[in-house]
């Protein structure tokens, strides 16, 4: 076990390698001078131009300046912000908070109304709810989030009045992009609830639990629930990696400040700091939640050897 | 021996010694709806077991032996599945009318069932000592602690070594032979009146299929129970049952005292049983087997359903259903636990 966990952060390490070295490669071939377009329209004196390149070390070539991304990184430091001139990592700690409550609150969402959803439809399979729920994660599945996001504010923000339309950090401004993220996952959860239910509703060891006469509840809430959950677990985990490392459209849509949200700015402004360090976060959290992901997944299910 | 007699329509039958059957099957229907329309799965089966007796129910796939054990125990898959006729006593009374929450009272501390499958029917992630202790918690309310030691003396008992340090263990880290003998301490844990065991050595290594088998025997000796032991292989039945019911799309064709049955068989089917068994003494030669497969139960054949399949077939097996009748010997004396289902049974008793 202790083995395993070693192996595979060595592993992630080699992953985090790779995604950066793709990362500044890509921002190395990208059109356009970073510092040069920090004025925006107007023109710049080359003199200042020339100064910020050499004090940002874009003169130097990209080895050089890998090389010093990853010593720097190693210290925890993600280097200065071009528009700002401020740490990175300062910069981005408070946008990254946002986004965690953000994928917190979609991730509860998801399993409060994936997984009843799911379980409702499996247990009255064919009744007017299965076939409810059927159509509407069909729906779900199939709108883009920004169709979504965007619908929602129409309603809830703009007919309703019910919530703000600009992000405020509000538990209630929250709730209308939580959900506009949850939705999909809620629903993909909800139809691998389903699934996975009904395959084991109709296992053997069902039956047996049946025959050793305990009540529908416990049969249902500890024999079922149990192995139903397994796999719908370790989607949640991944899909909470992944909504950690910043939900673009949605925190663009409702101008939610987290690192989404700075990634879309800092990709205009070709802040290219803020950039490696929101993606470089992104991957290490993703790689992470994975092996949180394999070692649940090894307690949860005890045929599962970790080797 | 036993005196239980069973015919296609007589009521209530008490042994000769006024002992009440632990469990006595009278007229079972049961029926399952598909797509395809209504599967006939048992077609008014009748039997009876007694405290300390051992019922062999044999016959192939799809000929209702394992849907009638889940009738009794009240575990069909409902729907498709329903009991449609008939009536199912549990010392004397009629399981059928209770309510389910009464019904699910009976699984476990009065009747319980063993599985074919073991790896499938144990519950993967729950240590086999959660799943043991969780008949005592759930129907003695007994604490936790408890009912860890009471799993450990009930693999003890049936001798799984080092049972205290395997008590934790879950159902993949045993070998084959192991996990059954959990599932008969798992069904033996309130000690029952009647157990049901789903052919439970087929899946199983012949080495090991004995030693449970005989585990069995010794433990319903012990405890006084009577067992349904629902089988396909002759082999096993002829050490343990006291007697055995042959099942043919889903009726009893015949029934027997064990020794009997196998000595002079009243019914085709049975004596093409007996002759597919591989014997020593015709090594080399073609195996026999019974031609053809068991009927289509959406639209059984009319007549006997045997009939398709049978060597000895004649016109009226092919329209006329053959009731269930006593078999006496050829001077007339009742052979005492004996009925077949065939025209013919006389021909095929006596030769």
């Amino acid at each position: 076990m202790g083995r395993y966990v070693i192996r595979r952060l060595g592993q992630m390490i080699v992953v985090l390698f790779g995604a950066t070295v793709v990362l500044f490669c890509t921002l190395f071939i990208l059109p356009g001078d970073p510092v040069g377009s920090l004025g925006g329209d107007k023109a710049r004196d080359p003199a200042v131009v020339a100064e910020l390149r050499e004090r940002y070390g874009l003169n130097d070539p990209l080895p050089v300046q890998y090389g010093n991304f990853v010593k720097n990184l190693a210290q925890g430091d993600l280097g200065e912000d071009f528009t700002q001139r401020r740490p990175v990592t300062e910069i981005l700690q408070p946008k990254l908070v946002n986004t965690a409550k953000l994928a917190i609150a979609a991730i509860i969402i998801d399993i409060v109304i994936g997984v009843l959803a799911g379980l409702i439809a499996a247990l009255f399979r064919y009744s007017f709810w299965d076939v409810l729920i059927t159509l509407l994660t069909t729906f779900a599945v199939g709108f883009p989030s920004f169709v979504i996001g965007m619908v929602l504010q129409k309603f809830f923000v703009v007919d309703l009045g019910l919530f703000p339309l600009i992000s405020d950090g509000t538990l209630n401004s929250m709730i209308l992009p939580a959900f506009t993220l949850a939705i999909l996952d809620a629903a993909l959860v909800a139809r691998l609830m389903r699934g996975t239910m009904l395959e084991v509703l109709r296992a053997d060891y069902v039956k047996t639990a049946v025959a050793k006469g305990l009540p529908r509840r416990t049969v249902l809430l500890k024999h079922v629930m149990r192995n139903s959950i397994i796999p719908v677990v370790t989607y949640l985990g991944i899909s909470f990696g992944t909504l950690l490392g910043g939900a673009l459209i949605t925190e663009a849509i409702f101008n939610w400040d987290g690192i989404g949200l700075a990634l879309v700015q800092a990709v205009q402004q070709q802040n290219n700091p803020i950039i490696i360090g929101v993606v470089t976060f992104g991957v290490a959290v993703f790689v992470l939640l994975n092996l949180i992901v394999d070692l649940l997944y090894a307690v949860l299910d005890p045929r599962i050897r970790l080797a | 021996m036993t005196t239980s007699h069973v015919t296609a329509d007589v009521p209530a039958q008490r042994g000769t010694d006024g002992e009440t059957p632990v469990l006595e099957v009278r007229d079972l229907h049961v029926e399952f709806k598909t797509r395809e329309g209504i599967v006939k799965a048992v077609n008014g089966v009748n039997y009876s077991v007694k405290a300390g007796e051992t019922l062999a129910v044999l016959g192939e796939s799809g000929s209702g032996k394992s849907v009638t054990a889940q009738a009794i125990m009240g575990i069909l898959d409902s729907p498709p599945g329903r009991v449609a006729k008939g009536e199912i006593l549990f010392k004397g009374q009629d399981i059928l009318q209770l309510p389910e929450a009464e019904r699910r009272k009976l699984r476990g501390p009065k009747m319980a069932m063993i599985f074919q499958d073991a790896l499938s029917a144990l519950n993967p992630v729950f240590s086999v000592g959660n799943q043991l202790g969780e008949m005592f918690r759930v129907h003695q309310g007994m604490s936790k602690k408890d009912a860890k030691a009471k799993a450990i003396e009930l693999m003890d008992r049936v001798k799984i070594p080092a049972a205290r340090s395997r008590v934790g263990d879950y159902p993949h880290q045993f070998s084959g032979g192991m996990r059954q003998r959990i599932m008969i301490a798992m069904a033996l844990a309130l000690e029952p009146d009647l157990i049901i065991a789903d052919e439970p050595t087929t899946a199983l290594d012949v080495t090991v299929q004995a030693q449970v088998m005989d585990l069995l025997a010794e433990l319903q000796a012990e405890y006084h129970m009577g067992l349904i032991l629902i089988t396909h292989d002759l082999g096993v039945v002829a050490d343990v049952a006291d007697k055995i019911a042959v099942m043919y799309a889903g009726r009893i064709v015949e029934q027997a005292p064990v020794h009997e049955l196998y000595k002079r068989p009243a019914h085709p089917y049975t004596r093409g049983l007996l002759d597919s068994i591989p014997r020593l003494d015709q090594k080399g030669q073609e195996l026999y087997a019974i031609k053809g497969l068991p009927p289509n139960l959406l639209k059984p054949p009319t007549g006997c359903a045997f009939s398709p399949r049978c060597p000895k077939a004649q016109d009226i097996c092919r329209t006329e259903l053959p009731p269930l009748v006593p078999v006496s010997e050829q001077d007339g004396t009742e052979l005492v636990g004996r009925v077949s289902a065939c025209h013919f049974w006389k021909e095929q008793i006596h030769g």
